[in-house]
């Protein structure tokens, strides 16, 4: 896996709350035996209008954020589905890191396993970033992972916590499977007494 | 200590911890289907790697199988390939699959349960994030991504951060025509649909005891729309009797070994969860969802509600959302809005005491004029029971049409979708945006609401319904 450091990057702001993996990716979308490609699928039903036409208003559809690297959302992002076809769109698409005052779990454990940041913030501080966003268009913004932190151009920044341990594996980008085999021998010893 | 229910699973299956990381969790049940497992079975054979243990995994095809008379053609190429995918894989690994053919095909949160695979006490993984289901046996289950298959099959264990414990005790009983289904999107209703993120639930209280294996199963499903980890139910008689001679069942002198461990899992007295909610069971009526969420629920004598009421602008703006995707208005009656399909199936409620259950409400009416309606049997083992009771026929007759096994219209992988605008009374899980078909519109209600809304075509206050004698 490849490691993940920091970002700067164009943020889209996808202001709603709830975000379920059936929009990131629809159904149809799941068929596939690869986990490339997945980026004609992201946000389907929303980047198009009833007719197949591309929908103007939809933020990743926006000129501004075309080449978006983040994504700005709110609470509860990537609720239902377990699909890991969801964080491999996103990534596809280019956005490797996403900022949230909450993420569904399994979502966000999917992410870590493909290299890509969620990142957490409390609502005000996310609310801080929508309103950054709304003012400046196109804003950038920077998420270092060594430091935890998250910034703006003119200096604004926040801090935000994770487990150390999905820390080191994202540094690093460790292969989690290699990981484990190391431990083959207390795996056989557990296998043994049950 | 006193431990809990989750407690004593989790530190049964620990393998290794060390200070600071995730533990190392030794999973003794991992089911797989079609759609999550190809790119996981690819990735085994780049690196070259094994399967560690074919014995511990159980391959089934749900997700995207139409549910025509078989055997059929299927003719969606894509949906072909990953189901030829699934055959190839699970030959070259060595992993026993419930095909098209099986007698034991269906949905892998069905087919779980039934062969006796599910058992109590036991760590279960499945691509898919219902399988909080199996739960309701007391066994630790969740939904994991495909990575994450992909290490169990490498190496029967997962690193796992240990969740936190949370407590939803329903106490009192419930009213006649409050089932199972409207319990849980009753609790989702109070908790939100991040409520119980990051925590393994155990359900407890006099009306989680007095229920059936199955609606056990049907609460413990949709845990995952609340956020959680996991949902359990503590082990009782019940379990013992819904399990004993299953064909993984242990038999004989290991059935009574099993049993008497089993008698130990249960939460201690004096145990203590992280959090704790606590709802009364009696004040439950029978609900629909009205939203985009299955938080976005209310009892169906209320009304559509107005966002306006709403505080939290997050909120408000996510309901007036909603009701746009959904085409309604705030203040129209619940049990007035005309439907235009009927679905009675997917992993929530597909299992024979489900259709037992709208068959009983069906029983010598008609679907109303314009209205479609389908059942579609949780597995072939269903399907077949069914058709021995003649439920088949009470439903074919009412005009309702009778499927084969699989997950359907509940995420419409398969042939099996809503067409944009059309507004579905639904036993399944998700009314998300789109979930049954672009533009879908899901109400999430019981089988016997989806039943009585199929006849009269709108929504019904099923304690109000009068059956034909």
């Amino acid at each position: 896996m490849k490691p993940f450091h920091s970002i700067t990057a164009v943020a889209a702001p996808l202001d709603r709350p709830n975000v379920d993996t059936d929009q990131i990716i629809p159904k149809q979308f799941l068929k596939s035996i690869v986990r490339s490609g997945l980026a004609a699928g992201l946000f389907y039903d929303w980047r198009r209008l009833p007719d197949g036409r591309p929908n103007p208003d939809f933020v990743l559809n926006q000129p501004l954020y075309q080449r978006a690297g983040i994504l700005l959302a709110r609470e509860n992002f990537g609720c239902g589905s377990s699909r890991e076809h969801a964080p491999w769109a996103l990534k596809d698409f280019g956005i490797l890191c996403i900022i949230a005052p909450s993420f569904a779990d399994i979502f966000y454990n999917n992410c870590f396993k493909n290299g890509m940041l969620p990142v957490i913030l409390p609502a005000d501080a996310v609310d801080e970033l929508f309103r950054a966003a709304a003012a400046r268009p196109g804003l950038q913004i920077t998420v270092d992972l060594a430091a935890q932190s998250v910034s703006l151009a003119e200096g604004r920044g926040f801090h935000f916590e994770l487990d150390a341990y999905r820390k080191q594996c994202l540094l690093e980008g460790l292969d989690d499977i290699a990981l484990t085999l190391r431990h083959e021998a207390a795996i056989t010893a557990f296998e043994a007494r049950i | 200590m006193p431990q809990t229910l989750f407690e004593k699973i989790w530190n049964r299956h620990v393998v290794l911890h060390e200070a600071g990381k995730p533990a190392l969790l030794y999973i003794d049940l991992h089911l797989i289907h079609e759609v999550t497992s190809p790119q996981a079975f690819e990735s085994l054979r780049e690196t070259g790697r094994k399967l560690r243990q074919p014995g511990r995994t159980f391959a089934t095809m749900d997700h995207n199988v139409p549910t025509d008379p078989r055997p059929f053609k299927i003719l969606d190429a894509s949906s072909r390939r990953q189901l030829d995918a699934m055959v190839e894989n699970c030959r070259d690994f060595g992993v026993p699959l419930f095909d098209l053919e099986s007698e034991d095909q269906g949905i892998v949160h069905v087919i779980g349960p039934e062969l006796g695979l599910t058992r109590p006490g036991m760590t279960i993984v499945c691509g898919d994030s219902h399988t909080s289901t199996h739960g309701a046996f007391g066994a630790l289950a969740f939904g994991i991504g495909t990575s994450e298959v992909e290490h169990v099959l490498a190496t029967q264990c997962l690193w796992q951060a240990k969740p936190k414990t949370m407590e939803i005790r329903l106490q009192g009983r419930r009213g006649p025509g409050v089932t199972a289904k409207d319990l849980i999107l009753y609790v989702i209703g109070q908790i939100g649909t991040g409520g119980a993120t990051g925590y393994a639930v155990e359900y407890t209280g006099e009306a989680i005891r007095a229920l059936t294996m199955e609606e056990r199963m049907t609460v413990c499903n949709m845990s995952i729309e609340a956020g959680a980890r996991a949902g359990m139910i503590a082990p009782d008689d019940t379990t013992y009797a819904y399990l004993r001679g299953r064909r993984h069942a242990p038999q004989g002198a290991a059935w009574e070994a099993a049993v008497t461990q089993w008698r130990g899992l249960p939460s201690d007295a004096g145990a203590q969860y992280d959090h704790s909610v606590v709802l009364d069971a009696a004040r439950v009526a029978p609900q629909v969802t009205w939203g985009t969420n299955p938080g976005m629920v209310a009892a169906v004598d209320a009304t559509v509600p107005d966002p306006c009421s709403l505080a939290d602008p997050v909120a408000r703006h996510s309901a007036e959302l909603a009701l746009e995707y959904m085409g309604l208005r705030p203040g129209a009656a619940i049990s007035g809005l005309a439907i235009d399909r009927v679905f009675i199936g997917s992993c929530t409620n597909s299992r024979l005491s489900d259709l037992e259950a709208a068959a009983r409400i069906v029983r010598g009416h008609k679907v109303a004029r314009g209205v479609r309606a389908m059942v579609v049997p949780g597995s072939r083992r269903v399907k077949r029971e069914a058709e021995a009771r003649g439920l088949d026929v009470i439903f074919r007759e009412a005009g309702f049409e009778w499927r084969e096994s699989g997950c359907s219209m509940c995420l419409g992988m398969n042939p099996d979708i809503l067409r944009p605008g059309e507004r579905c009374a639904s036993t399944s899980n998700r009314n998300f945006e789109g979930r049954q078909g672009q533009g879908g519109r899901t109400h999430l209600v019981s089988p016997e609401m989806a039943a009585a809304a199929a006849l009269s075509g709108h929504f019904v206050d099923i304690r109000t319904w009068r059956a034909k004698p």
